[in-house]
């Protein structure tokens, strides 16, 4: 079954072209993540495939249209976690992982034991059981990332697409992050596509990566494909190294400072 | 860890406990005032035990239950088209009479009144025409500057209110009218004069409650932005656009019958937010029955304070609420 595909995207913002021809299809079960410079499109391309920007061309999702779906059933089957979520009206934890399950409620439902019964899978999955009545706004950032996640978990959806989650975080809450997102995909099934900035994160999690620059993807493929010194120079305008790390039997990939390059 | 089925129980706690002090605001309303009537004499009222001819019937049927009556569904409007306001527009400052909306709604009544329609559907749909416009120019003076997005909403709104309360003035002044001593007392916020025909109007509030409780899940996704509540299955655009049109309507409704009545929809919401949370399937019933709450006993002091006479009860809430929204301001911008 393919989770996504899509024929001959293009996205302009006014005069601005920012997606080009994009065409990619992502099987279910794959863990797939998007890299590339800012501005290059890597969140336009993620909102498209939410169904959150006017675009031409074809997208489908889970086999069906995107155009043919609505917003409600979208939202059973895609969860998105977005870069930030504003707090100025703090909900508790609970109530907040909970409305995850408004795409499936009816809208005078009331959640029943077993949306709730969901909710607490969601929130012990992602280790957030303990901080449920706390409110949004007295968390740290990595615990608010995680009340975001287990919101999206709670939606049961077949697809999840992530906008940078692990910025702003710490290495052992970047690692968690990324561990429960691996879990997901291995336990459940779940279809996963993230945009990030951290080449080594994508290199260890990601079975697939998109590399885009200037809103095409540039290349498509495992991150021994994708991570080479050429290509990344040119893409990032700057020199980087790529290395083998034999602990970790994964590529690794890191920009080199001026004062190495001058002497 | 969370237990189920918390929203009834929750539900069922604060409808019982807004809904006591609502019907003890009321039999305060009827019962305090210029004649001072026992709870005893309002009860024998209520059952029909009271002489219909004596003058405590008189008063309490005639005067104090229309009025306190009024209060009650203008207060629960205000609150209610607060709390509205504040989840569309994500900021916990926004209200009817900060955005200039019960301004616009005053211009169009008061040209209506000065033409000679009749107060409904005449003068209702004036003023709903007139605070649409208001609410519309609000938001286009305020879109697509994110960044300064909240404070030039509240500027364009407090902008927007001076310029309706001069082009109010200005229609007044045109008029050689009787009325003008009339409608300055209503523009002040006025509950004291209601007539029977007042009632279908008045009526047309209660769906607009419907339509909005229903859509209070919705709301709760919108607090967390319009692209979170779309991929939560939110339609933001129909859901905005109802909210949007309900609100308004019964806001210029309130309006019409009471004049300019500010800030109820700032105080209320924000006390019931650090009491009850942010979910709004509590604080939608929480704002109708405290908003109601709250216009009553202004009105009882409105009626109770002037040593003569009384005062608008518009006086009473501004005097309440305005410091209020400065304090809010204030604490918002360190």
């Amino acid at each position: 079954m393919s989770a996504i595909k899509v024929t001959g995207l293009n996205l302009h913002y006014g005069k601005r072209h920012i997606l080009r021809e994009i065409s990619v299809a992502v099987e279910a079960g794959e863990f797939v993540v998007i890299i590339g410079p800012n501005g290059t499109g890597k969140t336009s391309l993620l909102k498209a495939l939410a169904g959150l920007v006017r675009v031409s061309g074809e997208i489908e999702i889970l086999d069906r249209p995107l155009a043919g779906y609505k917003r409600r059933e979208l939202a059973a089957s895609v969860a998105v976690v977005p870069q930030q979520v504003p707090i100025e009206f703090p909900f508790t934890v609970a109530d907040t992982v909970l409305m995850g399950r408004s795409p499936h409620l009816g809208l005078l439902t009331v959640e029943s034991a077993n949306d709730y019964r969901i909710a607490r899978q969601a929130m012990e999955f992602t280790e957030i059981s303990h901080l449920a009545e706390r409110r949004l706004d007295e968390l740290s950032g990595g615990e608010r990332q995680r009340v975001i996640i287990a919101r999206a978990i709670c939606q049961q959806p077949r697809l999840i697409l992530l906008d940078e989650p692990t910025a702003s975080l710490d290495p052992a809450h970047q690692v968690r992050i990324m561990d429960l997102m691996e879990r997901l995909r291995r336990e459940q099934g779940v279809t996963v596509v993230m945009v990030s900035h951290d080449l080594n994160l994508a290199a260890m999690y990601g079975d697939r990566l998109l590399l885009m620059d200037k809103g095409c993807i540039i290349q498509d493929g495992s991150p021994r494909q994708v991570l080479t010194a050429g290509l990344l120079d040119k893409t990032y305008g700057c020199r980087m190294i790529i290395e083998e790390s034999e602990t970790l039997e994964v590529v690794r990939a890191f920009p080199v400072p001026d004062r190495f390059l001058l002497s | 860890m969370i237990e189920s089925q918390r929203i009834p129980r929750r539900l069922a706690v604060v409808v019982s406990t807004l809904g006591g002090l609502l019907v003890l605001a009321f039999l305060l309303g009827i019962s305090l005032g210029s004649s001072e009537l026992g709870f005893g004499e309002v009860f024998r009222a209520f059952k029909g035990e009271l002489d219909p001819e004596s003058v405590a019937a008189a008063i309490i049927w005639q005067i104090r239950f229309p009025r306190v009556a009024l209060a009650a569904i203008v207060g629960g409007t205000l609150a209610l088209g607060g709390l509205v306001f504040q989840a569309l527009l994500r900021n916990s400052l926004a209200e009817p009479y900060i955005l200039g909306v019960s301004g616009g709604s005053a211009i169009g009544a008061i040209i209506a009144m000065l033409l000679g329609f009749s107060p409904f559907p005449g003068v209702a749909l004036a003023s709903f025409g007139g605070s649409m416009l208001v609410l519309l120019l609000v938001l286009g003076l305020a879109a697509g500057r994110s960044f300064v997005r909240r404070d030039s909403l509240l500027l364009g709104g407090v902008m927007m209110n001076a310029l309706c309360g001069a082009v109010i003035m200005f229609l007044i002044s045109l008029t050689r009218n009787t009325q003008v001593h009339h409608i300055l007392f209503w523009l002040m916020g006025d509950l004291s004069m209601f007539s029977r025909g007042q009632l279908p109007m008045l009526l047309s509030i209660l769906p607009c409650f419907a339509v909005i409780y229903i859509l209070a899940r919705p709301m709760n996704l919108l607090l967390m932005g319009r692209e979170n509540a779309a991929v939560m299955g939110v339609n933001v655009k129909v859901v905005t656009n109802i909210l949007l049109v309900a609100t308004t309507f019964m806001v210029s409704i309130a309006v019409c019958n009471s004049g300019l009545i500010g800030f109820v929809g700032l105080v209320i919401p924000h006390i019931l937010r650090l009491m009850v949370g942010s979910d709004h399937r509590l604080l939608v019933p929480a704002s109708i029955l405290g908003g109601a709450s709250y216009l009553i006993l202004c009105d009882l002091l409105a009626r109770s304070l002037p040593a003569g006479g009384e005062m608008p009860v518009g006086i009473v809430t501004a005097l309440i609420g305005a410091p209020l929204f400065i304090f809010l301001l204030w604490r918002s911008s360190r």
